[in-house]
């Protein structure tokens, strides 16, 4: 067990390293950097600039830039932030734990509702209720998440039942403790609704799909064949057997879902990771850019990580396929 | 000896886009004494798997039981609510399906699977249940148990799956246990060791069972009546010895020469041909009306071609349909 | 005359890393050796495990030995290079024990029969047309479902379709990995009668492997059994059956299902 789980470890760590390289590589070869505006300021001499850069090792080789940043990541900084003055990694944090608090939400929200809805939809395969799931979650699909997320804007306008943006209303600090719980609520919903409806259909579709093939296996014929209640065939032998499929598309689900939410951050003013890369890829404060890239590569891997060491757990079959190896 | 299963007149057809309407089972009717093994002989295409799921309703949703009764215990179990089906399915009748690498669940251990077994039916407490668990396994795996019950059905051999699925039909100590070729899948030396295992539950337990095959040798020194099914019927039905001795219809005689002689036998009548039944009985070549055999049979007369044949009672027990035997 | 096919002191090892990084050997056949002459049928006979399907794999090149030799038609099998293989292994044909499974069902009946002769190409359209026809015609299959699909054909029609397909590139040896297993007893008898009419007129070397002993004793002019790789018995067919030497041989000899007595004439009006 320790050496799959040893293995996956490395192989996760070995994709977090290569992304680092490729979005360094990416950024930096990007043309222009934080200082062209300055260019076009009179009052900053050339000189100014150069001396600029160089404080900044923006002359420096590309190699000895990615080692130096390594240094830093290594150190707990992971660079240097040119519009903030700071080191990049306390910035990113704020702002990465409140993504985290709309993704993580989102996910658990989205599979609670798909899980039920493509059991549902897999026992009445190709009858009157899955064909509307079908057509439902095929029009939720089309539909571009911007548009979702501007469609439930205009909802909370028209309606005023939920907040417009932001993450806390102006008199939060003033607030009971119980009702800045009921604020942040507020002001999460429409985020996470937007981020559900749109994870919805590939979620709904697949779970189906996984449950569908279960369904027609001959050992849950058999099963039913002793007698086994309809509860306990759906829980401990309908869902352990879909497991495989589900659990992969459980680690996948999240780096979907995170990356649909820096789109929807930034259109509902949510204070997390999406609004502070989109600003920082305006001007060219290439070091949020890498750290945000990198914290969102970390993110991924650990959600495919925790579905792999899920997955070992529930799947003997995985047990002795390794074992074999 | 009273009747414990009886089955009168089964009608089931399977229904698919482009053929409509298919009977599979026209018009089966036969009877199980308590503690007697029946032997079901029949190829593909005859509907025997289709007669064992039929009995417990198993069928898959394009198939349709459109007429007949199963009497079981004073009900008809094709009239019976789903709480009272639930309750005979693994309690007082159970069916072990072909294929055991399919019917066992992939990721829950062989012991867990009978112990569920038991769950459904009895509301005893834990410690029962495993007791009872570890019991059924000791009785079919005399050596190894424990190791066996905590494995997984991927760890197993064929015929260690075959075993499970047994404990799994007996777990509950049913009336009935039905079983649709247990040993297709396994090679000669465990197949005997399967036949020896079904052989002594039934002294132990006294159970009745119906054995389901397409190999007549099976049946041999095993079965105490036989029944063979063609094409959806019941063709010839009569004691073990008097049909594999004396068959009579003319689908069974051709079946039992178209076996090869025993290896033992082998040395006399070298290469003789086997007895080649010509054509198939694959649903499209089913002809439209009289008897289904007739077009492969080498006893045909005309009257094959337009009617179809009565049930003729050879003595007491011996019963098949033909028009030759009227 | 010369054997054509010679298997010497074949063997088969299979190696799998455990847990701990272990490697642990699983010896598949250990130092095989037999005969086949031109022409006639060879059963290999044994429980599951005893290596019989290995032997098979390694003679129709889908295996490399571990050591030994396999002489065909003079040739080292063992140890020839991919292109001198890639000449001599349609001269060796297998047929599966699982007709579902070793067809394709999509593709129509022609199609399957065909591809070999596409592969090699070396015959014109037309000319493989008339091949596949000819073929089918051989096997039994009739012209008129030619054009169906697989799916649609019963267990032993696909298994006369994979003798078909075996056929169409002339081998000179067909090996059977339990090819009878799966299908019914009557149409066993079709396939078995089948397999002996195209041996005498063809003149091919059949290598028939089952578990079957009834019907490896019906095909087969000598029998060798095996049990834990290893050859434990080999000699004529009727012999072996009589008056077994091994303990192998007596197990499967008892464990063989027979109808009691040979079904006497029923009385007729």
């Amino acid at each position: 067990m320790m050496r799959y789980l040893f293995r996956r470890l490395s192989h996760a760590s070995l994709l977090v390293f290569g992304v680092s390289l490729l979005a360094f590589l990416f950024t930096t070869l990007a043309p222009g950097d934080y200082f062209d505006e300055m260019r076009l300021n009179p009052q900053i001499a050339p000189e100014a600039l150069v001396a600029l850069r160089a404080q900044y090792q923006l002359d420096r080789p590309l190699p000895l830039r990615y080692f130096s940043w390594l240094n830093s990541v290594l150190h707990g900084q992971m660079g240097f932030s040119f519009s903030y003055n700071s080191p990049v990694a306390p910035l990113l944090l704020v702002r990465a734990k409140n993504t985290l608090l709309l993704t993580i939400t989102a996910t658990l929200l989205a599979w609670v509702i798909a899980l039920p809805l493509g059991i549902w939809s897999a026992e009445r395969l190709g009858r009157f209720p899955d064909r509307l799931i079908s057509v439902s979650t095929a029009v939720l699909l089309v539909i571009p998440d911007l548009v979702l997320a501007l469609g439930l804007l205009v909802l909370a306008v028209r309606t005023g039942w939920f907040p417009t943006g932001g993450m806390a209303s102006v008199d939060f600090a003033s607030i009971s403790p119980v009702h800045k719980i009921r604020d942040l609520a507020f002001h999460m919903t429409l985020p996470v609704a937007a981020l559900v409806l749109s994870a919805l259909p590939l979620l709904v579709r697949h779970v189906r799909a996984a449950v569908a093939e279960v369904l027609h296996a001959p050992f849950l014929l058999a099963a039913e064949g002793h007698g086994i209640p309809r509860g306990t065939l759906l829980l401990r032998y309908v869902l352990p057997a879909a497991a495989n499929p589900l659990l992969s598309l459980f680690g996948f689900s999240i780096g979907a879902l995170l990356s649909g939410s820096l789109l929807i951050e930034v259109v509902m003013s949510w204070p997390g990771l999406g609004p502070f890369l989109l600003e920082a890829i305006l001007a060219r404060d290439i070091y949020i850019v890498i750290g945000g890239v990198l914290f969102s590569t970390i993110f991924l891997a650990a959600g495919n990580f925790l579905a792999d060491i899920l997955l070992y757990w529930i799947d003997p079959r995985i047990r002795t396929e390794n074992a074999s190896r | 000896m009273a009747s414990v299963l009886d089955i009168q007149n089964l009608q089931v057809s399977y229904w698919s886009r482009e053929i409509r309407s298919r009977p599979v089972l026209s018009g089966v009717s036969f009877d199980l004494m308590s503690g007697e093994i029946l032997g079901v002989l029949g190829e593909s295409g005859s509907g025997k798997s289709t007669l064992a799921a039929s009995v417990l309703r198993l069928l898959p949703p394009n198939g349709e039981i459109s007429g007949g009764a199963v009497l079981f215990e004073g009900n008809n179990l094709l009239q019976a609510d789903y709480q009272e089906l639930r309750q005979i399915r693994g309690g007082r009748i159970s069916l072990i399906f072909q294929e055991p690498s399919l019917a066992l669940h992939p990721t829950i251990r062989v012991g867990e699977q009978v112990r569920q077994v038991l769950a459904a039916h009895q509301s005893s407490a834990k410690k029962e249940l495993a007791e009872r668990t570890r019991e059924i396994f000791n009785r079919l795996f005399p050596e190894d148990a424990d190791r066996i019950a905590r494995s997984y059905p991927h760890q197993l051999s064929g015929g260690q799956r075959q075993r499970a699925l047994i404990a799994q039909a007996i777990a509950c100590n049913p009336a009935i246990v039905i079983a649709d070729e247990p040993t297709a899948a396994l090679d000669p030396v465990t197949q005997a060791e399967i036949l020896a295992v079904f052989r002594s539950l039934r002294e132990v337990l006294g159970l009745s069972m119906i054995f389901i095959t397409h190999n007549p040798a099976l049946l041999s020194g095993f079965a105490d009546r036989i029944l063979i099914l063609y094409a959806g019927q019941v063709v010839e039905w009569g004691p073990a010895n008097s049909v594999l001795q004396s068959p009579r219809h003319p689908y069974t005689r051709a079946l039992f020469e178209s076996l090869p002689p025993a290896p033992a036998d082998s040395g006399k009548n070298r290469k003789q041909m086997l007895l080649v039944i010509p054509g198939s009985s694959s649903p499209t070549s089913l002809p439209r009306k009289g008897c289904s055999f007739e077009p492969r049979c080498p006893l045909k007369m005309d009257v094959c071609r337009e009617f179809e044949p009565p049930l003729v009672k050879l003595g007491e027990t011996h019963i098949l349909s033909c028009f030759r035997y009227q | 005359m010369e054997p054509i096919l010679k298997v010497e002191n074949l063997v088969k090892r299979y190696t799998k890393q455990n847990l701990v990084g272990v490697p642990q050997e699983f010896l598949a056949l250990d130092s095989v050796s037999f005969t086949v002459s031109a022409g006639a049928t060879l059963a290999i006979v044994g429980e599951s495990g005893s290596g019989k399907s290995t032997v098979a794999s390694c003679i129709a090149c889908l295996e490399t030995p571990t050591g030994g030799n396999l002489w065909f038609e003079g040739k080292n099998l063992a140890h020839a290079a991919e292109n001198e293989l890639r000449n001599l292994r349609p001269q060796i044909q297998l047929i599966f024990p699982d007709p579902a499974s070793s067809l394709n069902p999509r593709w129509t009946i022609l199609d399957i029969v065909a591809e070999p002769l596409v592969v090699q190409g070396k015959l014109s359209r037309s000319e493989r047309m008339t091949r596949a026809f000819s073929l089918l015609e051989r096997v039994g299959l009739s012209a008129e479902i030619a054009e169906r699909p697989a799916s649609e054909l019963s267990g032993g029609q696909r298994q006369r379709l994979a003798i078909a397909r075996a056929l169409t590139l002339q081998p000179k040896i067909l090996i059977l990995d339990e090819a009878l297993s799966a299908l019914d007893c009557s149409v066993q008898a079709q396939i078995a009668t089948l397999l002996i009419e195209l041996q005498s007129s063809l003149g091919m070397t059949f290598l028939f492997i089952s578990h079957d002993l009834a019907m490896a004793a019906y095909l087969a002019d000598e029998i060798a059994v095996m049990s834990r790789g290893q050859i434990v018995e080999h000699g004529p067919a009727v012999k072996i059956l009589q008056t077994p030497a091994s303990e192998a041989t007596r197990q499967l000899l008892a464990a063989v299902p027979q109808l009691s007595h040979a079904p006497q004439p029923a009385a007729q009006r």
